[in-house]
């Protein structure tokens, strides 16, 4: 009998929860636009123009969902410090979205819901794909910091340019097509080895550049492994490249790989420089010994040994907001909300109603003719809406990230 | 002693039939008026989509009795034939997206025969990892086949982009309630005893003449075609399939909602199916500090449940409408003029 009691009681209660979900939510909107926008909406008086940050701050991808959506929160707050666009704040609505497409999708529904006039994100590819194939109907000014997959800003299939978004991060092929002439040029490598996560398309794109740009410069490609990402141990593939004996090895995958493979490679004695993309940064705070990954080149956004006035003025500023240091992603989505804003600046000015079609066209427009200087460099868009800046290269040296060289 | 009454079941069809159209209406009426936005409207057809996935999971779980983990495989082969076909199908529009749907339910059904023949001749732990396996290829030859095959098919990790989305409610609402009927009317059938009574003992259904590898079989291949169906709407939801979303945890996702909801319980499924998807987003907009701890909140809720409920929050109770009509209408009969005198008597 008690336990019967019990049962109704819980079954009532997920009920209630269900009942409970479907009630609270039409008034939620205020509290978690206010929630998120805590200062920039007190100072505000009523006139905002809102814009959704969209980022995965549980699940995998967390990390850089984390520090991008930082980097994006601390331009908006520093810019309502300083008064706001044309005497309005903005207030920022930031939702997570677990780094899943599906979820990004409900969560973009909900912020178009809530009146936002743009939006900063998403973080990863997939999630951005779809959120930029949902948000083409209403034409919403999109510009991520991290996502860098070519089919975000162009549909693959048409090749039609998505007119509404835009990035401020490199594309993938652009990132292992500048590693492959690095390698040829400045490592003056004659062989290369690829090894290559077949699940993460970032780890593909960036292999089949690599492999292209080697062909066209001459950079001979001796060896092509791949693993897939639930693999722990790398010594099959690392033993096959070993025996070839490259310059080279290019490792473009995320961190958390780099810190198993680094090792591994260690152990059975390989020799060759590696070389990654910018999926690399956060490899040494995840490897136990970073003396593993001594000497490694990879391409990035941004550094912070760059002793250029706007990096280190960045670096304080982040540093002093969430107490440590910024990665890529951080400085990249700063500046994709930096770009947003003088978009909005140049909509404000037009004198149009913040929310309107005519709004988010301004701004639409307004972001593709960019042209100044950022964080992480000086920006004009191309006819795919994709950034044309310089990359810097980051050498692992001493057991730390290393400003090596624009390139 | 007096007659129970009973709602006949031409009658019993047309008010749960009624009801459904009534549903219908009432979901219609506040999308239409706005009263549903688009937000919400997103979750619903997530919701739609997962009910159809627990409740074809609950097939082979909760009616059959066997624990198949590869039931987001048997999406994800759905998914990727509603969305190749609608990518390549010259006509486009509603048409195609109906035949795409009942073409995904088809091709899952057949990976079903494929996966289930083998699959069913184990039980218990060797049937889970089994299907385990099978998800797990499913998911590996979609990430794959591309480099093998040499051409653009499932789009490999980057996935399957460009899909046409049609799923909007009415689809999906007539996809919930076709699959619920279709299980449903099957497992009142003479089938669906044989299927229970394998579940209840496999032994003395076999020694009574039920050619239980037959029956098995047939649970598995419907739990997979409307798995496909499931999977067929997601993809034209989203407009975008990657392998990743069909891991294992998908798989576990839903078996979660089939084991919180009740194993053998339609309306269980239904249940749970519908929490679980809504609750993270209702947690997410409660307040910043809950959604700070939804993950930890929803895992909470779950282990609670299956420490005070094993079996499930409603166990193998099954919901009919008709069934508590009746008892109503009895119950109301005592006080009526027939029964007053002889009931006091006795």
């Amino acid at each position: 009998m008690k336990k019967k009691i019990l049962s109704l009681m819980l079954t009532a209660a997920v009920c209630g929860g269900l009942l409970a979900g479907c009630n609270s939510t039409p008034s939620s909107s205020a509290p978690s636009g206010s929630q998120a926008g805590n200062d920039s909406s007190a100072a505000s008086g009523g006139d905002t123009i809102k814009v959704g940050i969209l980022a995965p701050l549980t699940g995998d991808a967390a990390q850089y969902g984390i520090a991008a959506s930082n980097g994006a929160k601390l331009y908006f707050d520093q810019l309502n410090a300083a008064g706001g666009i044309n005497g309005k704040n903005i207030e920022y609505i930031l939702l997570d979205e677990k780094g899943q497409a599906a979820d990004a999708v409900t969560a973009y529904n909900n912020l178009l819901e809530q009146g936002v006039t743009a939006i900063v994100g998403d973080v990863t590819t997939a999630p951005t794909v779809a959120v930029a194939v949902e948000s083409a109907s209403a034409n919403m000014p999109l510009i991520t910091g991290s996502a860098t997959a070519a089919s975000v800003t162009v549909d693959p299939d048409t090749n039609a340019v998505r007119p509404n978004v835009f990035r401020s991060c490199f594309i993938d092929p652009f990132q292992g097509e500048k590693m492959a002439s690095f390698s040829k040029e400045k490592l003056n490598a004659k062989t290369a080895a690829v090894l290559f996560n077949t699940n993460v398309d970032y780890s593909v794109g960036l292999k089949d550049a690599f492999i292209a740009k080697a062909a066209e410069i001459g950079l001979e490609i001796v060896a092509t492994e791949s693993y897939s990402t639930n693999d722990v141990d790398f010594k099959g593939q690392l033993t096959n490249i070993s025996a070839k004996n490259p310059d080279v090895l290019f490792c473009p995958d995320y961190y958390q790989k780099v810190a198993l493979i680094a090792p591994q490679a260690k152990e059975i004695g390989l020799t060759a420089t590696f070389v990654g993309g910018d999926g690399w940064d956060g490899a040494i705070e995840a490897i136990n010994d970073a003396s593993l990954i001594e000497g490694a080149y990879y391409c990035s956004g941004f550094s912070a040994d760059d002793s250029s006035e706007a990096v280190q003025k960045f670096l304080t500023d982040y540093n002093t907001a969430y107490n440590t240091a910024p990665n890529m992603f951080s400085a990249t989505t700063y500046d994709a909300a930096a770009i947003l804003a003088d978009a909005i600046k140049s909509a404000e000015s037009a004198g149009l109603a913040a929310g309107s079609d005519e709004y988010k066209a301004a701004i639409i427009s307004a972001i593709s003719a960019t042209n100044a200087d950022y964080v992480t460099g000086h920006f004009t868009y191309d006819q795919s809406n994709n950034p044309v800046k310089d990359a810097v290269i980051i050498k692992i040296a001493d057991g730390k990230y290393t400003f090596d060289c624009k390139f | 002693m007096r007659q129970r009454v009973q709602i006949p079941m031409p009658v019993r069809y047309l008010i749960n039939g009624v009801l459904i159209v009534l549903l219908f209406l009432l979901g219609q009426v506040l999308i239409s008026t706005g009263v549903l936005s688009s937000y919400y409207q997103k979750i619903l057809l997530q919701v739609g989509v997962y009910i159809i996935a627990a409740v074809s999971l609950n097939v082979a779980t909760g009616y059959l009795g066997q624990l198949p983990l590869g039931h987001a495989g048997f999406m994800a082969v759905g998914g990727y034939t509603a969305g190749i076909f609608m990518k390549n199908f010259p006509i486009k529009g509603m048409p195609a997206f109906v035949l795409a749907i009942l073409l995904a339910g088809i091709v899952a059904g057949i990976f079903g025969i494929i996966i289930g023949i083998p699959a069913l001749r184990l039980k218990g732990d060797y049937l889970a990892i089994i299907t385990l396996g099978f998800g797990e290829i499913i998911r590996v030859i979609l990430l794959n086949i591309d480099t093998v095959l040499g051409f653009k098919f499932t789009g490999g990790a980057a996935g399957l982009m460009g899909i046409p989305k049609y799923t909007s409610f009415p689809i999906v609402f007539i996809c919930v309630a076709v699959t619920c009927l279709a299980i449903h009317t099957m497992m009142k059938s003479r089938h669906g005893r044989a299927i229970l009574s394998i579940r209840e003992n496999e032994i003395a259904a076999e020694s009574c003449g039920i050619n239980t590898f037959y029956y098995k079989t047939m649970a598995f291949v419907a739990s997979a075609f409307f798995a496909g169906v499931a999977g067929a709407l997601f993809a034209s939801y989203l407009g975008l399939l990657v392998p990743s979303d069909f891991g294992f945890m998908k798989s576990i996702e839903i078996l979660v909602m089939v084991v919180l909801g009740g194993m053998g319980s339609m309306l269980g499924s239904v249940l749970a199916a519908a929490v679980l998807t809504i609750v993270p987003f209702a947690l997410q907009s409660i307040s910043q500090t809950v959604a700070d701890y939804r993950m930890v909140i929803y895992s909470v809720l779950l282990i609670i449940v299956m420490i005070f409920k094993p079996s499930g929050l409603l166990g193998t109770y099954d919901f009919s409408f008709t069934r508590i009509l009746e008892k109503l209408i009895n119950r109301v009969g005592i006080h009526d003029g027939v029964a007053k005198k002889g009931e006091k008597s006795r």
